[in-house]
This record gives C-alpha cells, structure tokens and sequence, in this order.
C-alpha cells in the first residue's frame, strides 16, 4: 500500500469506505412516533457527518430522555496520506517498566524527584496527583516507579527550604506545583524559585519543573525552568519527560545531570 | 455457604489468629492515644456545626484552642464544656468563635466543675449518638416501606464535582439498575485536615463529602427508592486525615456504606500509619452503631503490584480488616472486604485463577458482603474487547457469589463514562445474572484440581506472611514496604502531629459510649 496516496475505510473491500459509529441524542425513545423521529435524528446526524448511505442497526432508549444508537455506513471522505501531518512530541511517553530500566541502565541509582507547593499555597491537588502512589487519571503517581525517589515536601514550603532540601537529597528534578494564581502569584514564585536554584546551586542545579492549571506552557524559558506542565498532566508524561531530560543529556548549553562534567568548548 | 476448596480450618484459623497477633498492639496503641479529628467528630456528635468565613470549621478552630492552651491530652470535652458552663456560653458554636478571636479561657477543670463538665458533655454527645440511632432506625423503615434488593448488589458511581449535577445522575443511575450509588470524592480531599462545610459544586474529578452534600444526596435517593419500591444505598469515604468526622457525618445522615480500609491511606496517601490506625478504630466504633457497611480497599494493592503475584497481599490485609473492624464492633454483616478482577488477560487460564481467588474469599469470609471490583488496569482502549472482559468478571462475580459488584465500563481510563457506556454495563451484568445467576451453585471446583490447589496456595503464602508481620510488628512491615510497594515508616507520612497520647484521666464522652457498645 501507499503511503502517499488517496484511501477509504475499508469493511470489507478496497474502497467501499464502511464505518461504524455509536452515540446517544437526547431524544426519547417510547412510542413508534417518537421510535421513528429518533432513527430519523440519528440518520440525520450520519448524513451530515459524510455516512451515505447510513443505516440504524441498533437503537435502544436509556431512560425516558435518550437513544443509543449504533451506525453503520459509507463515508464519501478521501484519507490523503501525503496531507497527514504528525507533529512530533518533544519526548516519548514510555510504559512504567521502561522508565525504571532507563534509569536504572543510565543512573546505576535511584532518580531523586523532590516536589512541593511553593509560597502560599495550600493546593497540594496537582503535586501530590503526580506524585502519589495513587495517582491520577488511572496512571499511578511517580512513587510507583521503583526507580524513582520522591520526596514530597507538601504545601507552603519556602524557596530556601526548598534549594536546601534538593541539596541535601542530591536531586535530580525538582517539582513545583502552583495553583493559586492571584496577582500572578505562581510567576512570581516560579521565578523566584528558579533564581535561587541558579544562585545557590550554579551548573548543579537539579533539572527544574513547574506545573499547574494556569501556566503557559511555553513560558519555560521566561520563568527560568526546564520545563512547565499545564492542566491535565499526568504521572507518566511526567515521568517519561525526566528520562528524556535527565537519562538522554540535553543540548550542551543546557542542563546536564548532576554530577556530570560539561563537555569541552566544543 | 459448604465448602468447595477444601481449606484446611485448621489453617483458616490459625491465619485469623496470626492477624489478631498482628493487628492486637495497633490497636493497644489506639486506644491509649487520641488525635485532633476524633476530637473534632465527638465535638461534631455534640452539634458543632458550621465554619468561620474563611471556611475552617469551628469544630477545628475549638479544637485548636484547647489544644495550644490545656493540650489535648485530656481530650477537649473537658475544658469545652468546663469553659461553657464557667463562661455562660449557651452552646458549643458560641464558644468556638470566642475561642477563635482569643477571648474563651480554658482550663483542666478538677473535682466537682469536672463532674459537671462530664456531664454536659455526655448529654450533648448522647444527643449526637441517638440521632445516629434513629438514623439507623429511619433505614430499617425505609428498607421495609421498600425493599431490599437481592444480592449481588449493583453499585455505580458518580463523579462530576457539582452534587447538583450528581443528583441527577445517580437518580437515573438507580433508575437504570444501580443498588448502590457511591459519589466520589473530590481529588485530594483525604489530604485536607478539615472537612469543608456546605453545598459544594467545584471539585477535582470529584465532590467534596460535606454533611450537606451527604443530606442532599440521601434525600434525592429517598425519592428515588420510593419511586422504584427499592432502598438504593448511598456510599462515601470515610479515609483520609478526616476519618473520623466523616464517619460521624455518615451516621448522623443516615449514609449506607463508606469505603474504610486499615491501610489504604497509608499506602496509598502517605498519611502518618499511627493517625490511620488511630483514626480508623474510632471511624469504625461509629460505623458499627450507625449500621454502615464498611468497604475495604484491598483491590487498590492490585493496580500497583501483580494480581497473581500479590494475590496473597489481599487475603493478609483482609484479615488484617477483618480483625480491626471485628474488634471496633462492626458484625461480618458489616464487613464489605475489597477485592478485584486485575489478572492480565494475557496469563493463561487468567480465569481460573481468578476464580480461585474469588472462592477462596468468599469461603474465609462467609457472612460477609464481599466487594468485587471491576478490571481497571489492564482495559486498553479496545472498547469491545473491554466490554468482553467486563463479562468475564460479572461472570467470575455470581460464579463465586459474590455480595457487591461494581460495575466496570468498557471506557476505563478513557473518559469519565459516557450515558451509554453506563447503559451497556447494566446490560452486559443483567446478561450474566440472568444467564448464569445460578451457576454459583453448580461450580464444584475438583478436590485436587487447578483452582483448589491455587486457592490452598495463596491461602498459604497469606498465612506466612502474616507470620512474618506479627514477628516483625505491623507498623515495621508497614515501613517495610510489605503492601503496595511503598515504604511507610511509623515517624513519616502527614498527620503525626495530630496525635496524642491520651493521659491519665483522658476523657472523650463519643468514645466511651461507642466503647461500651462493645
């Protein structure tokens, strides 16, 4: 098969652009007026999504207000592969499994995540999803990885402390969640955080992350961390993000792994 | 229920004795030890309602007075009461705002002003208590103007944030089938040393439990029951740093069952193992008298470890339950033990391993309404073939008798369940109960064959671990990493500072009176 060419859904010959589709109306489903206005409904959404010809092969009322329906048809949409665009993560999201071996293979160590809610806040929600064990949107928090170490260090921890206790624990990473964000508290505080780190650790900075719900993704730079994590974040992208930075060096300007030399002038 | 494994019983006691071995001097701990929340849920089994405008409830603003003034080695009834009655205070709530802005004094009163705080504070805490007894009083009455549904009971759940959203919901929820209907809680909230008061409609893939919250919902499913001539039950967590106090608020609003494991918290939440144990003990006295239905967390082991390797995890911290809430004075009828369906489906004869572990709880616990949880970690996103495995476990489920059965979605891990994927669920377990409800009764495992031996085998293995806890002590096992895979020391984890040991002359009225229930 191409990989530039033109292609359809395929049911079960070349070309005959078969889908199947399930969804629910909120429409009822009780006499047989109201049994054929909900297939006319369903078939009219079908029709407008490209399916012609479409077929109800199933319809079932959930309660007195809606229908189910499962759908099939053909689709008169052409897939061109030359026009896919795939945009690339910056990093891959591995399984648990392959975290740990990475780290264990490249570190011969433990990897020392250690994590906090800087300043005044309280909201300890976002930090302790990634980094309990339980987790958050059925991915388990990083104190699951058995190659990694956290150390979670709560809520309203001061920025010395903070610097203090990274030290102390040789860090690899350090976590930085903040949610309130009232007078731009959290890029006040992330730059603060960020500041310190530079001053009191230099080129053994550990790796710096912050998240939250309101941060701009892109202000990394601007706020003199690593990397930031906006909402809906979970453990293991977090996780897969510190192999990518940590295991796998980073360009040369940037950051190394502590403990490592830079590289000559080259 | 007769026997289909052949367990030794020889062995099935001497397992129940090694938990007692095990659980005996967390619970001498607990008892000579209180905390700030089971303070603060005897000061809400007295009344004190309500929160200052920053929301921190009073019962936490009293208790935090008394504490930084007399301690609370004595308990806070004591000066509270004393402080009142010296004060001229006409009730708890009064007091707590003067306590608040600096201006109550407290003191450990001795003689004859304590006898009299003793007694004021046993009325108003007895007031509290019988309000928990009429509560279970009202369920029985409801249970009887409707009926209760045959086990296994079908239990669902929802989650919006916005308990006016959620009303709704688990209104239809019980109208397509549900038995039970647990609301979950708000992400986080087993983290907060207070229990946030009030109507709430913002939460973290969750609602907050708040007593009004609890009234609200038990009032809509009232409704409902009565519409269906059915009793649907209504379920939250008493888990977290506010174990206590939720546990007093699900008494005093007639809640049916709350999830309250031994060690979840622990493990899973980092929470201080001393408060758990401490906190649990006191949580489940009052789940005893309010006729609530425990439900334990054991199937949360097996999403982080091997379901076949850490199968005998689940049997030890299930005697571990056992025996805690057995000694807090729940009945077995009361003891909703967890367990789950997480073997990979890759294994071969995943079933039958399944199966034997099923069996085998079913058998060591038999008058218990045992937990049966859905698989959740190995549902990819194939919809179908998640649908496919969801009957295999409803299978598994009224093969083995099992009493709760909560039921998997087929988007697992995809999205918060769509209408339909709730309405397909119903009907993939109705399927299964109607095709083989009866099927329990005629799986006769052979004597000697793969399941029975399986089943003997993590029998064993269980056995030999809590051997190895009762040499090494709970709480150093704990520490150990033996559950989960987390190491807990007994210094660490949040909470520690919340807990005293109780002095000579510690008087806590809540505590007596559930202690004298047993």
């Amino acid at each position: 098969m191409s990989l530039t060419g033109i292609v359809r859904p395929y049911g079960d010959t070349t070309g005959d652009g078969r889908v199947q589709l399930s969804f629910t109306l909120p429409v009822p489903f009780g006499d047989e007026t109201e049994r054929a206005r909900a297939e006319g409904a369903a078939l009219q959404l079908a029709a407008k999504m490209g399916m012609d010809p479409a077929m109800v092969v199933h319809a079932k009322g959930m309660g007195p207000d809606f229908t189910f329906f499962i759908v099939y048809g053909r689709v008169s949409h052409l897939v061109d592969l030359s026009a896919v665009t795939v945009t690339e993560r910056e990093f891959p999201v591995l399984p648990a499994a392959e975290v740990n071996l990475r780290i264990r293979s490249a570190l011969g160590r433990k990897l020392v995540v250690v994590g906090a809610c800087i300043g005044t806040d309280a909201h300890t929600v976002g930090i302790d999803a990634i980094l309990n064990v339980k987790g958050h949107a059925g991915e388990k928090g990083l104190e699951y990885y058995r190659e990694i170490k956290v150390v979670n260090m709560g809520s309203q921890v001061s920025v010395a402390d903070l610097v203090a206790r990274a030290a102390a624990e040789h860090a690899d990473a350090v976590l930085v969640s903040q949610v309130v964000t009232q007078r731009d508290a959290h890029l006040t505080n992330t730059r603060e955080m960020s500041a310190a780190f530079r001053s009191g650790l230099g080129s053994q900075r550990p790796l710096l992350v912050a998240g939250g719900p309101r941060f701009d993704p892109a202000a990394a730079h601007e706020l003199g961390v690593d990397k930031i994590f906006g909402r809906g974040t979970t453990p293991g992208e977090v996780a897969s993000y510190l192999v990518h930075a940590l295991v796998s060096q980073r360009d040369p300007g940037g950051w190394l792994p502590p403990g490592k030399e830079r590289a000559g002038a080259a | 229920m007769t026997g289909k494994l052949n367990l030794d019983p020889a062995v099935v006691a001497q397992a129940r004795e090694l938990a007692r071995l095990a659980g005996q001097p967390v619970t001498d701990l607990a008892r000579t030890h209180t905390t700030v929340s089971v303070e603060r849920a005897m000061l809400r089994l007295a009344g004190l309602d309500g929160a200052d405008e920053d929301g921190m409830p009073w019962v936490n603003r009293l208790t935090d007075a008394i504490r930084e003034t007399t301690g609370l080695e004595h308990g806070v009834a004591l000066p509270a009461w004393d402080a009142m009655i010296a004060g001229g205070y006409p009730d708890l709530r009064t007091l707590a705002v003067d306590a608040a802005a600096g201006l109550a004094k407290f003191r450990l009163p001795m003689g004859a002003d304590a006898g009299l705080a003793r007694e004021h504070a046993t009325r108003s805490v007895g007031a509290g208590v019988a309000l928990i007894d009429q509560r279970r009083a009202e369920r029985d009455r409801m249970i009887a103007a409707t009926c209760d549904p045959p086990m296994p009971w079908i239990y669902l759940i929802v989650a919006t944030g916005d308990i006016y959203e959620d009303i709704p919901q688990a209104q239809a929820a019980a109208r397509e089938g549900a038995d039970i209907i647990a609301v979950i809680r708000s992400t986080g909230q087993s983290l907060l040393d207070y229990v946030p008061e009030g109507a709430t409609r913002e939460g973290y893939a969750g609602t907050y439990a708040t007593r009004e919250n609890f009234r609200l919902m038990r009032a809509a499913l009232d409704d409902v029951s009565r519409e269906l001539g059915r009793y649907v039950r209504l379920t939250n967590y008493a888990s977290g740093l506010c174990m206590p106090e939720i546990a007093a608020l699900a008494g005093l609003e007639r809640l049916d069952m709350m999830l309250n494991d031994c060690m979840y918290g622990i493990i899973f939440r980092d929470i201080n193992p001393v408060r758990t144990f401490i906190d649990q003990r006191f949580s489940r006295q009052v789940h005893a008298r309010a006729g609530i239905v425990i439900n334990t967390g054991e199937d949360n082991y097996l999403t982080t470890a091997d379901a076949v390797d850490a199968a005998h995890t689940v049997v030890v911290s299930q005697l571990l339950n056992e025996y805690f809430g057995r000694e807090a004075g729940l009945a077995d009828a009361q003891l909703g033990l967890g367990h789950a369906f997480e073997i990979n489906p890759e294994v071969p004869d995943s079933f039958l391993l399944e199966l034997a572990h099923a069996q085998l709880i079913r058998e060591l616990f038999p008058d218990a309404p045992l937990k049966y949880m859905p698989p959740t970690k190995h549902m990819t996103g194939n919809v179908f073939a998640g649908y496919l495995l969801d009957a295999f476990f409803n299978l598994a489920g009224v093969m083995t008798d099992q009493s709760i059965l909560l039921i998997g979605m087929m988007t697992e891990g995809i999205h918060t369940p769509f209408l339909s994927d709730r309405d397909l669920a119903l009907e993939n377990v109705r399927y299964v109960r109607r095709a083989a409800g009866k099927l329990g009764g005629s799986f006769r495992p052979e004597p000697d064959g793969f399941v029975a031996q399986r089943a003997r085998q993590v029998l064993g293995e269980a056995t030999g671990l809590l051997r190895t806890i009762g040499s090494q002590g709970l709480l150093n096992a704990i520490a150990a990493g033996t559950f989960g895979v987390t190491r807990r020391p007994a210094d660490g984890g949040r909470g520690l500072d919340g807990v005293v040991e109780r002095a000579p002359g510690y008087f806590n009225p809540a505590a007596d009176m559930m202690e004298a229930d047993q």
